[in-house]
């Protein structure tokens, strides 16, 4: 299958997604310059993190403008997979193919260590090689991971279980000492109603080899291969 | 002609502000004490060529729905002057 | 306008400087922006002029060295026909003035000279010292220099993985913010700040020019002023974002083959790019400002030219290749303007339009700047200072308390809340994160890896200056050799005091001896740096810094080694000898308030085989950690092995039948900072391989305890459980700043 990795002045993360869909994967692999026009012959497009457009006036905002993302819409809306991580999150939230936006962390500043998440879906492409209630540690480095929405796109995200991941303890509990950013519910990530497209604030990309600390991240791009194959 | 137009944008009521929260704290550590809230916003201030004050604004308002404001967690106020 | 004596002074230029420039200009006088060029150019941090003489003592040379001293950045040979560009830089003024911005910017500045050179940055270090924990404006300081490197490095997608923070009252009114780049490009494929090619076009890329950080002295409004205008802030405003855009741009013009020579527009901004790019190819140029892009109206050549306005950078082109490239940067949204051509004239001239402004030989900017040969005397408080009588220093009564309180000195404490604020993963290649001795960082495609290390300990330097910064090399080098790569080579960058004191030069002297002799022992040449003087406040000098970055190279990235205990039931060997030395120690500092008596001493021999010993059993395979012992001495070192981020172990030692002399204190064996000492461990069956390895290398060896439960009990006058270490230890600096 073929990964599509999206760049936008600065995405900082594309390397990452790449190496992780052609090396670790052994996946086709191809960067996607953010004023292309065509998606043809992709699988699965990911938007890498990074700072698009320096994060300037808010998270992803300026990047959802990028000619590219009337292409995505397209693609998405015929059931393309969508994958968005950390500045991607940002970005789907911010075109609206995902509910909520992500504010600044509750604390404030920065972070980047491993969390604990808790799979909440395994009902989706993204998913489904987790079980259930499964427990996850993966990095998150960011400083606008603190996910909102109102009450009642809460619930409607709830009922049509949109929601994939929380923050977790080691333990498996959803409280607030397992929450990094101050995101309501401890969101960590979700799709949209279709379940194409998913949006997450952990980088599963840099959890993919065990040199690097941890392989909790790998069944999300596999799960995806398995789909597409 | 040119019109100087100045854009405030402020968190949705109900939004929390962790920003302002931690200056209305740092204000009570220096003593600053009866603040009961502060919000932290962005303040624009543009120069735009339109024909009208009337233009001006509505050229501002459309700027705002489309990029400068997220309607999800905020609102936004234009002065034209 | 007319040059007065107070305009000479305004410039920090002398009069002698003055009437040097005339006589460089023929005996003509210069008018204000050539006067504003040679105060730049003259500036000790553009010419070095009080340090030059002393850093040619500087061993610069080796078999791996491809670029020393010179260039924007070292470079060295790491086979297979790859190369390593690193350079470490301070940006301590400014960041004292406003932190973020000045760390961010210090960011900006050394990630510039790297890429420069053709390499992608692959990793970022810094080392920051800031005032005594009671001042006022400590915890400001470092919460905001925290944020700007984190804001910058982050925005650039460069992994932040590692450094040192360090606290004492003598950085009270300077604190100090030094980063290191390390970076990766193809040996084959390195750009050289050289303005080679009569007739090729200069081309100016990034950021457009404001007026931010024309030098200081310069700002009075009387200078400028077309009636009355403001002063103008010279705080530089970092954009990481059209930094992030101008390395992908740069390196992929790199690619092409349009590139004669290209150099960043950093202190002195196109003023001294210009001249030291035509000085280094021998060549003039020829500037018309009126093409130089502009962020505001009404720039003087004097402001274009001074401007330190971040994000620039300025090349040499081939002719004919002016289009193509500027195509690139346009992909990257930047902007690139030719601003002039390299020309045979020896001369720098600049236009604005039609007229001549500024007209100066190359190589009176350059070559024929002041060199000082500064006085230099030792201080008649040294002796006092190393005096340390042993017998009014009591003992501990209660060693638990006395270790609790060495971990929750800020100094050791954990940094936790600081390297959590980067991004240390991004690129996926860091294998060792911020915590341990070194940060290891792997090349994609190869199976080699990078270790890298920044240290130095200025209590040691402020009491032994030469000894001082032979052991931040040596340290820096063991850090690298603890992970299990070999050191190749260092970068400095020189923190000191007024060099126009005395003393301030015997400090830098004696440093500088001190990095040579160990540089030329352990093999580490110094390939770049940077000088950093005048870092004191109403004649108060900071302790002398002399900071090493080391960069080591490990051929099998699978071998590298933490410093964390792993498995219960390992051997805990030290390697080394105990000395009974507490003079500089942190316990004399934390216990008794003392910075007094000789620093550790320093054997290059011992130390040498100490590191090929440790390497060698690393490689060998049977190594699980290895953690050298540095401030906080033993114990304290043995804690921090515990307390694995993938979680804590326990251990249990007994090291009164090792290598110890006899009649040595219990706290100088616990506490004191002995060099050339390391703890390894290992599985019970391993130690007879690793007793080979260290008598082949003539290493003095001894088992000193097992790793295992949850307590941390030592020689029966510690025993704590590991919570409680780890709480203290984990909590100090978060704790500060709340």
């Amino acid at each position: 299958m073929k990964f599509g990795i999206v760049v936008f002045p600065g995405s900082n993360c594309d390397h990452d997604c790449y190496h992780a869909a052609k090396h670790v994967m052994g996946q086709e692999a191809e960067y996607i310059w953010h004023k292309t026009t065509s998606l043809k012959g992709f699988d699965c497009i990911v938007f890498p993190g990074g700072f698009s457009y320096g994060d300037y006036l808010r998270t992803g905002a300026i990047a959802k403008f990028s000619p590219v993302l009337k292409e995505i819409k397209k693609f998405a809306d015929n059931g393309g997979l969508v994958l968005g991580i950390c500045n991607g999150f940002q970005i789907l939230c911010e075109t609206g193919l995902l509910p909520g936006v992500l504010m600044r962390n509750s604390g404030l500043k920065f972070i980047c260590k491993d969390v604990g998440l808790r799979v909440e879906n395994v009902n989706t492409p993204f998913t489904k090689l987790y079980e259930e209630g499964q427990l996850l540690d993966i990095p998150i480095a960011h400083a606008d991971g603190n996910y909102f929405a109102d009450a009642e796109t809460l619930k409607s995200l709830s009922g049509n279980g949109q929601i994939i991941l929380r923050y977790a303890t080691k333990d498996g509990d959803v409280d607030a000492s397992a929450n990094p950013n101050g995101s309501v519910g401890n969101i960590a990530g979700i799709t949209n109603k279709e379940k194409n497209v998913f949006g997450l604030m952990p980088h599963p990309e840099r959890a993919m080899e065990a040199s690097l600390g941890g392989t909790d991240g790998y069944a999300f791009f596999e799960s995806i291969v398995k789909v597409v194959s | 002609m040119s019109i100087k137009v100045k854009i405030y944008v402020t968190l949705k009521e109900g939004v929390l502000d962790p920003q302002g929260r931690a200056v209305v704290g740092a204000l009570g550590a220096l003593d600053f004490k009866g603040v009961e809230d502060l919000r932290i916003g962005k303040f624009m201030e543009l120069k735009v060529d339109t024909e009208s004050k009337e233009a001006a604004e509505q050229e501002a308002r459309r700027m705002c729905e489309e990029l400068l404001a997220n309607p999800v967690i905020e609102d936004f106020r234009v002065e034209v002057e | 306008m007319k040059i007065t004596d107070d305009t000479i002074e305004e410039h920090g230029l002398t009069r002698q400087e003055y009437e040097r420039i005339v006589d460089g200009l023929g005996g003509r006088e210069p008018n204000i922006t050539e006067l504003g060029v040679f105060s730049v150019m003259w500036s000790e941090h553009c010419s070095y002029k009080s340090s030059r003489i002393h850093l040619k003592k500087l061993p610069s040379e080796g078999d791996c060295v491809i670029e020393g001293p010179g260039e924007n950045a070292g470079v060295i040979d790491i086979g297979d026909g790859l190369a390593v560009a690193f350079k470490m830089e301070s940006h301590n003024h400014p960041s004292f003035i406003e932190p973020f911005q000045g760390a961010a910017t210090g960011v900006g500045g050394i990630l510039r000279d790297v890429f420069t050179m053709g390499a992608r940055p692959v990793a970022l270090l810094n080392s920051l010292r800031f005032g005594a924990p009671e001042n006022a404006k400590t915890a400001y300081l470092l919460e905001g220099a925290v944020a700007g490197i984190a804001g910058y490095g982050n925005c650039m997608g460069i992994p932040t993985v590692g450094g040192e923070v360090a606290f004492h009252e003598s950085y009270n009114g300077n604190c100090l913010v030094n980063a290191m780049t390390v970076g990766v490009l193809k040996a084959d494929k390195i750009f050289k700040g050289n303005a080679s090619g009569i007739g090729n076009p200069v081309m100016y890329v990034g950021s457009r020019t404001g007026r931010d950080g024309i030098h200081g002295a310069t700002m009075a409004s009387d200078v400028f002023g077309e009636g009355g205008e403001e002063r103008r802030p010279t705080v530089q405003v970092g954009d990481p974002f059209t930094e992030k855009l101008l390395l992908e741009a740069c390196l992929e013009v790199f690619k092409t083959d349009h590139v004669v020579g290209v150099q960043d527009m950093g202190a002195a901004g196109l003023t001294s790019s210009s001249i030291e790019m035509a000085s280094r190819a021998g060549t003039g140029i020829d500037i018309d400002v009126k093409d130089v892009p502009r962020r505001e109206e009404g720039m003087t050549p004097y402001e274009i030219l001074l401007s330190e306005s971040q994000e620039r950078m300025l090349f040499v082109l081939k002719i004919g290749s002016e289009a193509a490239v500027r195509e690139i940067f346009k992909k990257w949204d930047l902007e690139a303007v030719v601003i002039g051509e390299v020309t045979g004239t020896g001369r720098v001239i600049i236009r604005e339009g039609e007229e001549v402004v500024a007209d100066m030989p190359v190589d009176t900017l350059t070559d024929a700047a002041p060199v000082y040969n500064r006085p230099i005397k030792r201080p008649d408080s040294q002796d006092e200072l190393n005096r340390l009588d042993m017998d009014s220093i009591s003992l501990p009564t209660d060693y638990n308390e006395t270790l609790l309180s060495l971990l929750a000195s800020l100094n050791i404490a954990s940094k936790e809340w600081v390297y959590e604020q980067y991004d240390h993963m991004v690129r996926t290649d860091t294998l060792v994160m911020p915590g341990s001795d070194a940060a290891v960082v792997r090349i994609k495609g190869t199976t080699k890896a990078l270790a890298m290390s920044v240290d130095c300990n200025s209590r040691y330097c402020y009491l032994d200056p030469f000894t001082g910064a032979a052991i931040a090399v040596a340290e820096a080098a063991r850090n690298v050799s603890v992970s299990g790569a070999k050191p190749l080579a260092i970068t400095d960058c020189l923190n000191f005091g007024n060099p126009e004191r005395p003393e301030v030069m015997w400090q830098f002297e004696q440093a500088i001896l001190g990095i040579r002799e160990a540089s030329l022992k352990l093999g580490v040449p110094v390939i770049s740096g940077n000088v950093s003087l005048y870092n004191e406040t109403s004649g108060t000098a900071i302790y002398p810094t002399p900071t090493i970055g080391a960069v080591g190279l490990i051929e099998d990235s699978l071998k590298v080694t933490t410093q964390y205990f792993k498995d219960a039931g390992d051997v805990i060997v030290l390697l080394g000898e105990n000395l009974e030395e507490l003079g500089g120690s942190e316990y004399l500092k934390v216990t008794r308030g003392l910075d007094k008596g000789m620093c550790p001493v320093l054997d290059l021999d011992k130390e040498l085989a100490l590191q090929e010993a440790c390497r060698e059993a690393i490689l060998s395979g049977i190594i699980k950690s290895a953690h050298d012992i540095s401030i906080g001495g033993l114990a304290v070192a043995i804690a921090k092995s515990a307390l694995n981020p993938k979680g804590a172990v326990g251990a249990e030692v007994n090291v009164a039948d090792s290598n110890t002399k006899e009649g040595i204190r219990n706290d100088a064996l616990l506490f004191g900072e002995t060099q050339s000492r390391v703890i390894l461990t290992l599985k019970e069956s391993d130690l007879e391989a690793l007793s080979v390895i260290a008598k082949a290398n003539g290493v003095p060896f001894k088992a000193i305890g097992h790793v295992g439960g949850d307590r941390l009990k030592i020689n029966g006058l510690i025993d704590i459980p590991l919570g409680e270490v780890s709480l203290k230890w984990k909590s100090m600096i978060k704790n500060f700043v709340a």
